[in-house]
C-alpha cells in the first residue's frame, strides 16, 4: 500500500455480551483517504467503526479484544484517556443529532471542551467550521435560533461542523446520509470528497453506489468477518472472491 | 352487509357508548365539586382574606397568616425536595445500569411515591417533632420535602429516558466527560419536562394536610417563626370546616378555593412551559 495507515486492526474480536459480533478481524485504514465499509445488515460494520472511537465504553457487556493502533498507539489500552482519544477522532451519526442549544453552540461546545478561546477567536472558528462544512451561508445571519430549526440535511451538515471544529484527525461517518433526501446526500457526498485532504474518513454506508462514488478503499464484510479489502476501483470491477462479487452485484443481500 | 361488519360495527358502538358514559360520570363528579366549591368559595372571598389572621371562634377574620404559612413551608419544603429529586432521578437514568443499587432505589422510590402522606406525617413527627419535642414550621417542611422527592424522581427519571442515546452519544464522540454530558446537553434537553414534574411536586403538596397536622399543626396568630407551630392553609381549612360556626366555613370554602386556584395555575404554567419548550425544540 502507498499510504501509511493511520489505524490498523490486529485480531480484533468485539463482542456484544456473549454474542460474538465481530471475528478476528485485521485491517490498514490509510491517511487522508476515504475507506468505506460495505456489507448486508448486522455484518458488524457500524459495529467496527464504533470501536475506533470506543464508543461502546458506554454499554455495559459490550467488549473489544485484540489491537486498534492509532499512529501506532493501541487505543484498546487501559490507560487511554476516552476524551482525549475521541478528541482526536470524530463522529457523525446515522440520524442528525443537533444539542438543544443555538446553532453557534452546537459548534461551540466541543471547542470549549478543549480550549477557552476569546469571543472573537470562537467566532472565527464557528465561522471556520460552518465553511468547511459548506453550512455558512445558509446560517450565518441565524446563528442565534435553535439547531432544531434547520432541515434535517443541514442538521446533518452542522453535526459534521461540530465534529470537524474541535480538529480531529479520524472522521467517522455512520450513515450519515441514509435519512436525508438525494439534494442533501449529494452536499454530504461533495463534502466528503473536500475534508479527505485534511482527514481520515471512514465512512459505513449501505449504498453500494455511494461507497463507489465517495470512497477510495472498500472494506467488504460479511457476519462479523473481513471479507476482502482494497481500492474502490478493483473491489467493484474485478474484486478477489466470489461472496464479494455477489453482493456487489446484488445477487446478494 | 356482511354479518361479520355489522357485528363489529355494534360491538364498536356498544364499548363506544359505554366509554362514553363512563367519562360523562367522571366529569359530572368534577364538575359538581368544582360548582359547589365556586358557589360557597366566592361567598368567603373578601379582601380581608389576605390582610387579617385567623379569627377567633364566632368571629370573622381573614387567612394571611395562613397563606403566609403555607407560602413558607411549601417554598422550604420544595427547595429541600427538588434538588435531591433531581439528583437521584438523574442517578437513576444516566448512572443506573449497573449493579443492584438503582433497581432497589426505583422500588423503593415507588413505594414512597404511593404511601399514604399520614405516614409521612407520623414518621416526621416522631423523629423530629418528638425529639424536639415541639411542632414547628422546619417539621412541615421537611413532610412536605419528602413528599416532593418520589415525584421528582420519577418525573425527572422518566423524562431523561425519553432523551435518546444518540444525543448523548453525539456528545460523548466529542470527547464530552460523563458529567458535560448530563448538566449541559441531558438536562437541557430535558428541561421542560423536569421543570413540570417540579410544578406537579408543588401542586401536590400544597394540598397536603396529613402530613401537616402532626408536624406544623397550627397557629392562630401571625408566625413567620420556622420553630414554632405555623398555620397552614388545609390544616386551618380541617379546623374551620369542623366547626359549629358559619363565618369559621366561609373561611374554609374560601381557602379550599384558594388552593384549588393555587393548583389550576401552576398546571396551567406547567402545560404552557412544556408546549412551548416542545416547539422550539
Amino acid at each position: 500500500m502507498e499510504t501509511t495507515a493511520k489505524i490498523s486492526l490486529h485480531n480484533l474480536d468485539f463482542f456484544y455480551g456473549k454474542t460474538h459480533a465481530l471475528k478476528d478481524i485485521n485491517l490498514d485504514i490509510p491517511a487522508h483517504q476515504v475507506t468505506a465499509f460495505i456489507g448486508p445488515s448486522g455484518c458488524g460494520k457500524s459495529t467496527l467503526l464504533r470501536t475506533f472511537n470506543r464508543m461502546y465504553d458506554l454499554y455495559p457487556g459490550q467488549r473489544a479484544v485484540g489491537q486498534i493502533l492509532l499512529d501506532g498507539k493501541d487505543i484498546l489500552d487501559k490507560a487511554t484517556d476516552l476524551n482525549k482519544l475521541r478528541a482526536r477522532i470524530g463522529m457523525v451519526f446515522q440520524k442528525p443529532t443537533p444539542f438543544p442549544m443555538s446553532i453557534y453552540n452546537n459548534i461551540a461546545f466541543g471547542i470549549k471542551l478543549y480550549e477557552s478561546p476569546a469571543r472573537s477567536e470562537m467566532d472565527d472558528r464557528v465561522e471556520w467550521a460552518l465553511k468547511k462544512a459548506a453550512l455558512w451561508d445558509e446560517v450565518k445571519n441565524k446563528l442565534g435560533e435553535s439547531g432544531y430549526s434547520l432541515s434535517g440535511g443541514q442538521q446533518q451538515r452542522l453535526c459534521i461542523a461540530r465534529g470537524i471544529a474541535v480538529k480531529p484527525e479520524v472522521l467517522l461517518l455512520d450513515e450519515p446520509a441514509s435519512s436525508l433526501d438525494p439534494i442533501s446526500t449529494a452536499r454530504i457526498e461533495e463534502l466528503i470528497h473536500e475534508l479527505k485532504t485534511d482527514y481520515t474518513i471512514i465512512i459505513v454506508t449501505h449504498s453500494m453506489q455511494q461507497a463507489a462514488r465517495v470512497s477510495d478503499y472498500t472494506a467488504y464484510m460479511y457476519l462479523g468477518e473481513m471479507m476482502e479489502f482494497g481500492k474502490t476501483d478493483v473491489i467493484f470491477t474485478n474484486p478477489n472472491k466470489k461472496e464479494t462479487e455477489d453482493y456487489i452485484t446484488g445477487k446478494f443481500g | 352487509m356482511l354479518p361479520i361488519y355489522f357485528r363489529r360495527r355494534l360491538i364498536n358502538q356498544v364499548n363506544l357508548t359505554i366509554s362514553a358514559l363512563a367519562m360523562l360520570t367522571g366529569l359530572f363528579a368534577l364538575g359538581w365539586i368544582l360548582w359547589t366549591l365556586l358557589d360557597y368559595g366566592f361567598h368567603g372571598l373578601s379582601l380581608s382574606l389576605f390582610t387579617q389572621n385567623t379569627p377567633p371562634p364566632g368571629s370573622s377574620g381573614g387567612l394571611l397568616n395562613a397563606i403566609v404559612g403555607s407560602l413558607l413551608m411549601t417554598i422550604i419544603g420544595t427547595l429541600i425536595g427538588t434538588p435531591i429529586g433531581i439528583m437521584a432521578g438523574t442517578y437513576l437514568a444516566e448512572f443506573g445500569q449497573r449493579g443492584w443499587l438503582a433497581p432497589t432505589t426505583r422500588f423503593i422510590n415507588d413505594i414512597l411515591l404511593s404511601a399514604p402522606s399520614i405516614i409521612i406525617g407520623l414518621f416526621v413527627y416522631e423523629v423530629y417533632v418528638a425529639t424536639t419535642r415541639h411542632f414547628s414550621g422546619w417539621a412541615g417542611a421537611f413532610a412536605l420535602a419528602l413528599l416532593v422527592i418520589p415525584v421528582v424522581v420519577r418525573t425527572t427519571e422518566d423524562t431523561l429516558a425519553l432523551i435518546p442515546d444518540t444525543l448523548r452519544e453525539a456528545a460523548a464522540a466529542l470527547g464530552a466527560p460523563r458529567w458535560k454530558i448530563v448538566t449541559l446537553i441531558t438536562w437541557r434537553a430535558a428541561k421542560a419536562g423536569m421543570m413540570t414534574g417540579i410544578l406537579l411536586a408543588v401542586a401536590r403538596i400544597s394540598g397536603e394536610t396529613a402530613p401537616l397536622l402532626f408536624t406544623a399543626l397550627n397557629n392562630q396568630f401571625w408566625s413567620n417563626n420556622m420553630n414554632g407551630p405555623m398555620s397552614n392553609l388545609p390544616v386551618v381549612i380541617f379546623q374551620m370546616a369542623m366547626s359549629p360556626y358559619d363565618d369559621w366555613h366561609h373561611l374554609a370554602w374560601a381557602g379550599a378555593l384558594l388552593i384549588t386556584g393555587t393548583v389550576l395555575i401552576l398546571s396551567i404554567i406547567a402545560r404552557f412551559l412544556f408546549k412551548k419548550e416542545q416547539a422550539s425544540f
